[in-house]
């Protein structure tokens, strides 16, 4: 009985998301005010049933009842509460669930916070968040419902699959998930702003601080993501351009040049029809995304069962929601006004460049994700796009970027001052030779010398930025929370670079045959095998290697990579990780070989691995400071500061 | 020329060089790393034979690994139901590889044989990468292949 009250809470929220569409855009076009104040009640009330649905579903794991098909299929007698907690969006129908439950905390979030915006606007936004949690809870509901009951019951379940049986696992959905659905509020922005015709900026600077928040979430999923990729998947790599690692990535690229375009657009006005047009294919790209993974459309570990209609509806969703806006913006955008003119050597043109690469950046992983499917829709033969396409080009063109990097903030907008400019190029590329020599004398091979010559001129640009308005700004006034949001990204791109390079360069592989009692060396540490025993968990049982790994002579870890079998009889690789600041020492158990007790081995000694995803949490935490700046949550931007020194105006922060 | 139109030149003409170049490079990336999914008698035909690094997919034969007692090395035959093609790896195999279950390698040809780089053996007892199961199907209309179930099942 229970679990129908989650499908009737569904329809009701259905009901609730229709009347917070409808009504309220009604309102703004025939000016109704009753309409209007429909929008906020209404999201109230979606949240409340979309709330119980999940609830319900939660309740029909953690009670495991397998007359549920979708809890049946996921969940097993012998799964610890933690993992069916997270299992309820462990595949397909329970993460649309997720997908509309993160939506509507969205949604309530905005019309709590909305109180500063001119009710149409607000209604607007509402009005478009609300057409979006239609389409997808009609796809719930017709193709994907979660509730579908297995009669008879079975008396087990099948399992969750064990490569999502890990604790990175239990967040990096919603947080992937908070990304690509904050990137709706953003969409919904744009288009309330074309349909109201108002396109003046004020909307922009209201969008702000939700896409920052949006782009935060998107930026710790993908980080997530990857950590998690490497210590569950057994092959110690951090990114293999899978499509499905390509379908937040595409967002993200285009999140990264909208949040740019975003500050010319509220600062300056310029940029306004681009970053109408960004704001769109954003949302669009992460409705692909939620295409690509769910349909099953591409083979991948995250591709679950494929049924057509899924992918068609998807295909219509997407086509309505991209061609309804692109409709929209042909007939709006005409009409936006140019910003204020500015030099080409300005602010605005480094964005620009920038804005051009990550869009190119993301139009190239679009093409190589999607060229396997127009290949079989063509019938050009079978086709895999291989690793090297994505990786060589994302440096090519990701290279320009940051090379601008340390440029953005002191390049003021309007017109930049060349010989500044200059004297940062100076400081910067001064240091980061010194960094090269550093390298090369310590022995690093190109990889490792281009990492830390590219982390120097990063770190040394946000640095001299920090100084100078250490030194220049009024105090008080030093630091906004835009701007050292600004710094705190941009420094972690410069710990990124250098993590993701260096590990690059100076990890040591080896899959190697060890019999017990054996040692390999590897880099500069010696990995004892002692042999392997098996042990229990709650719904496995695994071989459990032992390696004991010193360093000159001295024990620096022991380490117990396994090899689980799961109660459903799925095989799974559990890496050891031995974690560092420095290094990392990494061990997985390949098989047994011959009957002495010796097994295959993956062996690495990875450097500065942790660097690169750190440096991903500091662009996290940059767009989350930028969102909490006081000045986007004024009403109305006026009295715009008399510019102070003559080098620097007080409102001339973060890009 | 006036600024303001000298200035948007400038641009549109950055614009269109940058896609020009971004064009160029995504087709020679994609030349360069296309890898074909060929099966064993797809490849002892010919087909295969103007791709230097290819895709060989079809069915681990019973009986036919073979592991090196010294090394990592490991042999095995790779059939799709009509023809067969030694393969030979050097590395730790996945979780799921096993005789009589789908799998595809990449690699290149030397000699008669297929000396693989990759070696995926995708996701549960039950599953067969769609790709592989309809090149299968397409060289075997004549013979009855035992394959496994070709829907999801995969995660």
């Amino acid at each position: 009985m229970i679990p129908e009250l989650g499908e009737v809470a569904l329809i009701l929220a259905l009901l609730l998301a229709l009347v917070q569409c409808v009504l309220p855009l009604l309102g703004a076009w025939r000016n109704n005010a009753a309409l209007m104040a429909v929008a906020r009640p209404a999201a109230a009330g979606q949240f409340v049933f979309v709330a119980l649905s999940f609830a319900v579903l939660t309740w029909a794991f953690m009670t495991q009842d397998f007359s549920v098909a979708y809890v049946a299929q996921n969940s097993n007698l012998s799964l610890p509460w933690y993992y069916r907690f997270s299992a309820v969006w462990g595949a397909h129908e329970g993460s649309l669930l997720l997908w509309i439950l993160i939506l509507n905390v969205w949604t309530v979030a905005l019309a709590a916070f909305s109180g500063h915006l001119p009710p149409k606007f607000a209604a607007r936004v509402l009005g478009v968040l609300g057409f979006v949690s239609v389409g997808f809870l009609l796809f719930t509901l017709f193709t994907s419902s979660p509730f579908g009951r297995l009669l008879p019951a079975p008396s087990n379940g099948m399992d969750l699959n064990p490569v999502l049986q890990d604790p990175g696992l239990i967040i990096h959905p919603p947080m992937l998930y908070m990304g690509y659905v904050g990137f709706s509020v953003a969409f919904a922005f744009a288009i309330a702003a074309l349909l109201g015709g108002a396109l003046d900026d004020d909307w922009v600077r209201w969008a702000r601080p939700w896409t920052n928040f949006a782009w935060a979430f998107l930026t710790a999923g993908i980080v997530l993501g990857s950590w998690w990729s490497y210590a569950e998947l057994g092959w110690g790599g951090w990114w293999f351009w899978d499509p499905v690692e390509n379908a937040s990535f595409m967002p993200w690229l285009i999140g990264t040049a909208l949040i740019h375009a975003q500050a010319v657009t509220e600062k300056r006005g310029g940029l306004r029809a681009w970053t109408l047009l960004l704001s769109i294919f954003a949302f669009s790209l992460s409705l692909l995304g939620t295409f690509l993974v769910r349909s099953g459309v591409l083979t991948s570990v995250h591709a679950f069962a494929s049924d057509p209609r899924r992918g068609v509806y998807i295909l219509i969703f997407l086509g309505v929601v991209v061609g309804g806006s692109l409709l929209i913006y042909a007939l709006r955008a005409p009409k936006v006004a140019g910003g204020k003119p500015f030099a080409l050597l300005s602010r605005e043109t480094l964005i620009v460049i920038g804005n051009l690469m990550l869009t190119a950046a993301a139009a190239m992983v679009l093409i190589g994700t999607l060229y396997p499917l127009v290949g079989d829709a063509f019938h050009l033969g079978r086709v895999s796009v291989g690793p090297p396409y994505f990786g060589s080009l994302f440096i090519l063109l990701m290279a320009p970027v940051v090379l601008l990097i340390p440029f953005g903030p002191f390049a003021r907008w309007g017109k930049a001052d060349g010989t500044a400019l200059g004297r940062v190029l100076l400081i910067a590329g001064a240091t980061a030779l010194f960094g090269g020599v550093l390298a090369f004398v310590l022995g690093g091979d190109a990889r490792a010398i281009l990492g830390t010559v590219a982390a120097c001129y990063v770190g040394a640009g946000v640095v001299l930025y920090a100084r100078k308005r250490w030194r220049e700004a009024p105090a008080g006034r030093r630091y906004p929370a835009e701007m050292v949001g600004m710094l705190v990204a941009h420094a972690g791109v410069g710990v990124f670079l250098a993590g993701a390079l260096l590990t690059t360069a100076l990890s040591v592989e080896r899959d190697v045959r060890l019999d017990p009692g054996q040692s390999q060396r590897i880099g500069a540490y010696d990995f004892r095998f002692e042999g392997v025993h098996e042990v229990r968990g709650p719904n496995w049982t695994a071989q459990q290697g032992r390696l004991t790994v010193l360093h000159d002579g001295a024990v620096v870890a022991v380490m117990h990579p396994q090899k689980r079998v799961y109660s459903g009889g799925q095989v799974q690789t559990e890496a050891a990780v031995s974690a560092g600041a420095m290094r990392d020492l990494y061990v997985a158990l390949g098989e047994p070989l011959g009957n002495h007790g010796a097994w295959a081995l993956r062996l690495y000694d990875k450097p500065f691995v942790r660097w690169l995803w750190f440096g991903g949490l500091m662009m996290m935490l940059g767009g989350f400071i930028t969102s909490g700046d006081r000045r986007f949550r004024a009403r109305r931007m006026r009295a715009m500061p008399v510019p102070g020194t003559a080098t620097l105006a007080p409102r001339e922060s973060a890009a | 020329m006036h600024p303001v139109r000298k200035r948007r030149l400038i641009f549109v003409g950055l614009i269109l060089g940058a896609v020009a170049l971004a064009t160029g490079a995504v087709v020679y990336g994609l030349q360069k790393n296309m890898n074909y999914l060929f099966t064993p008698s797809q490849v002892l035909a010919g087909r295969a034979a103007d791709y230097r690094t290819f895709r060989l997919g079809g069915m681990v034969e019973n009986g036919s690994i073979v592991r090196d007692p010294h090394s990592l090395k490991v042999d095995f035959t790779v059939t799709d139901g009509d023809r067969t093609l030694p393969v030979e790896y050097t590395g730790i195999l996945p979780d799921l590889f096993r005789a009589n279950q789908a799998v595809i390698t990449t690699g290149r040809m030397q000699g008669g044989t297929f000396v693989a780089s990759e070696v995926l053996a995708k996701h549960s007892a039950t599953y067969m990468p769609k790709e592989l199961a309809e090149a299968m199907a397409k060289a075997h209309a004549k013979h009855h292949v035992v394959m496994p179930a070709t829907a999801g099942g995969a995660p």
